[in-house]
């Protein structure tokens, strides 16, 4: 298989796709700037303070100029923008450091999170999926079915706090939040995995309908279909069936939709890295929203908008590899 | 795995002996979702009671026969405050919504129907929104103009007409080639009264169904702004406001300041998603039902 890969035919698709990105990612940063600039935000007071309350206006005149306040927000953008791809992120305020070392101290944690939670549900949801298709009508389908519905309608942030009533206060097994307990010093690897299972478990959860939905309706159209039928009149036994052709023909769709996924899965550790208190970058994300920390906030928005190009280059790179009707040259 | 009984085979196809079940899930949706209307709707005029009427003596008071759904940290009555929350949640989720429909309505019909580079240059934009995740937007947009209820309806509605937009366009594509819009315009019939009579009353079911299903995503966006403390001002409580402020409370054990706002969110969410399911059926007869929300 390894030397059937399209490989020039994938490049050049991840070629076009960053050609489209760039020019969305650019519009994207302006319209940050837009909005910021028709809000009634005001940097210089952000900027100083509680002290600008007690300065007078001269001080606080010279820290507009300073600051490049007065400037047309669009070379305020392009002034961001030239200094961004030099490296240069600004400054935030509310985390006391430079943006690009707060994103690579943070990004780490969140990648963490977000790919343990994400293998997770994409491998219960699979197997539950199966499970309930394997019966259509079943007790064990509708109580899959009508499950999964609830989740999906259920407010992640109070899926998380409930999580924390129930394994952290009642029975106490496992760490309310953070990365570490307070008392320790170091950032082991057992520390963070008890401190992980919590908000992995939940943003798993969260994202687990949505597969478990998926692959019970993709698994159950491929029951109904000639090559399963086919496959038990041949005597084949239902092991082989159930996972050898209708999982496999049924999977193959939600597999290749799992990049799309992204702008879920932000949203999803959006809310529960602030709730478990979990150190990443999306917990940065609300704290340098509640501060009004522009800097930090463009620089993060830029990158959500990134990652969820990313998905959806992914998503058409699986989508273009595992069916042989498309061609790559055509996405 | 190999016995299975001869009444049931396993490759019977779906849905076929499940009517009255579908029925009874469609009653109960429709009978929930009007007693939530009604009660949104009656329960202030008429029930004289302060939601606010703080009452120290009886405070986190679990559920009991006087307070159904017991009491939060300074003694209000949690059922009465569900019901208000509810009010806020609903109203703001139906505000956001119609106006994230008219938006995408508007938008995705000019596109379909003028085609060309107007429609290129329409759906690039509808790339570019959907390219940042909604909630970060909405986010952004609630940091920077709050506090106050109408930021959080823009960006509600900012968020969630691309949908609607890409819905309607594809439906006026597909109505452009049909035979009856040919016959109006060799008929002399002018572009707006061709967009008027014919476009806009087959395409106007498709965007009410995205409306009715776009509530309950504009009430979970809300309350999600609510609860990271960005949304709505506390004095109007929504139930992610509630969710929020029964943190402290959560902490020393109690749930039910927690637990109740949030089944308040879930069960109008799946009884609107039921209805509208029904009706998704009936307007699109041949497409079988999809997931629902």
């Amino acid at each position: 298989m390894t030397s059937s890969l399209p490989w020039g035919a994938m490049a050049r698709l991840v070629g076009r796709r960053l050609l489209f990105a760039a020019p969305i990612l650019l519009v994207v940063t302006f319209g940050v700037f837009a909005i910021a600039a028709a809000s009634p935000f005001d940097p210089v007071k952000a900027y100083a303070g509680t002290a600008a309350l007690g300065a007078d206006a001269g001080t606080l005149e010279r820290l507009r100029e300073n600051l490049g306040v007065d400037e047309p927000f669009a070379s305020r953008w392009w002034n961001w923008l030239t200094s961004a791809l030099s490296g240069d992120l600004g400054q935030s305020a509310v985390m006391r450091q430079p943006v690009a070392q707060v994103i690579a101290e943070r990004l780490v944690w969140s990648t963490l999170l977000c790919a343990v939670a994400f293998a997770v549900a994409v491998l219960a949801g699979t197997a539950l999926g199966v499970l309930a298709a394997r019966r259509p009508g079943s007790a064990l389908d509708r109580v899959v079915t009508s499950l999964a519905y609830a989740l999906e309608a259920a407010p992640v942030f109070w899926l998380a706090l409930l999580a924390i009533w129930f394994f952290a206060l009642q029975w106490g097994v496992l760490p309310a939040g953070g990365l570490t307990d307070t008392a320790s010093e170091q950032v082991t690897p057992g520390q963070v995995a008890t401190h992980l299972v919590l908000p992995a478990g939940v943003l798993a959860v969260s994202q687990l309908p949505w597969f478990t939905l998926y692959v019970r309706q993709g698994v159950g159209d491929a029951l109904a279909e000639d090559p399963v039928r086919g496959a038990r009149a041949r005597g084949l036994s239902e092991r082989t069936v159930l996972l050898g052709h209708a999982l496999r023909s049924g999977l193959l769709p939600v597999l290749t939709l799992i990049g799309s996924r992204v702008p879920e899965l932000i949203t999803g550790a959006l809310l529960v890295e602030s709730v478990f208190g979990w150190p990443g970058i999306a917990a940065a994300t609300v704290e340098a929203a509640t501060a009004v920390d522009f800097p930090l906030l463009a620089a993060l928005t830029t990158l959500a908008t990134a990652a969820v190009l990313l998905g959806n280059l992914l998503a058409d790179l699986l989508y273009g590899l595992f069916d042989p009707r498309v061609k790559f040259s055509d996405m | 795995m190999t016995c299975e009984s001869p009444s049931r085979p396993t490759w019977r196809s779906y849905g076929t002996d499940r009517r009255s079940t579908r029925t009874v899930r469609v009653r109960l949706s429709a009978v929930l979702v009007t007693a939530a209307v009604l009660a949104v709707l009656l329960v202030p005029p008429l029930v004289r009671l302060d939601q606010q009427a703080v009452d120290l003596g009886a405070r986190l008071l679990p559920p009991n026969w006087s307070h159904p759904f017991g009491t939060d940290d300074l003694g209000r009555d949690l059922l009465l405050r569900c019901v208000y929350g509810l009010r806020v949640s609903l109203l703001v989720g139906v505000v956001a919504a119609f106006t994230a429909t008219v938006i995408g309505t508007v938008v995705g019909a000019t596109a379909g129907a003028l085609g060309g580079w107007v429609d290129r240059g329409v759906m690039r934009v509808v790339d570019t929104f959907s390219s940042v995740p909604h909630l970060l937007l909405g986010i952004f947009i609630v940091a920077l103009f709050r506090p106050g209820v109408w930021p959080v309806v823009v960006s509600v509605a900012l968020t969630h007409w691309l949908s609607t937009a890409r819905i309607v366009r594809a439906e006026v594509l597909s109505l452009r080639s049909r035979p009856y819009i040919d016959a109006a315009v060799s008929g002399g019939a002018s572009r707006w009264r061709v967009a008027v009579r014919h476009l806009l009353p087959a395409v106007l079911p498709q965007a009410a169904l995205a409306a009715v299903l776009m509530v309950p995503h504009a009430m979970w966006h809300e309350s999600a702004l609510s609860f990271l403390g960005l949304g709505l001002p506390t004095h109007t409580a929504s139930l992610g406001t509630l969710i929020q402020g029964a943190r402290g409370s959560l902490l020393a054990g109690q749930w039910w300041p927690t637990l109740f706002p949030g089944l308040f969110v879930i069960v109008p969410t799946l009884a609107i998603a039921g209805l509208a399911g029904a009706w998704r059926e009936r307007i699109n007869p041949r497409r079988r039902s999809e997931l629902m929300l």
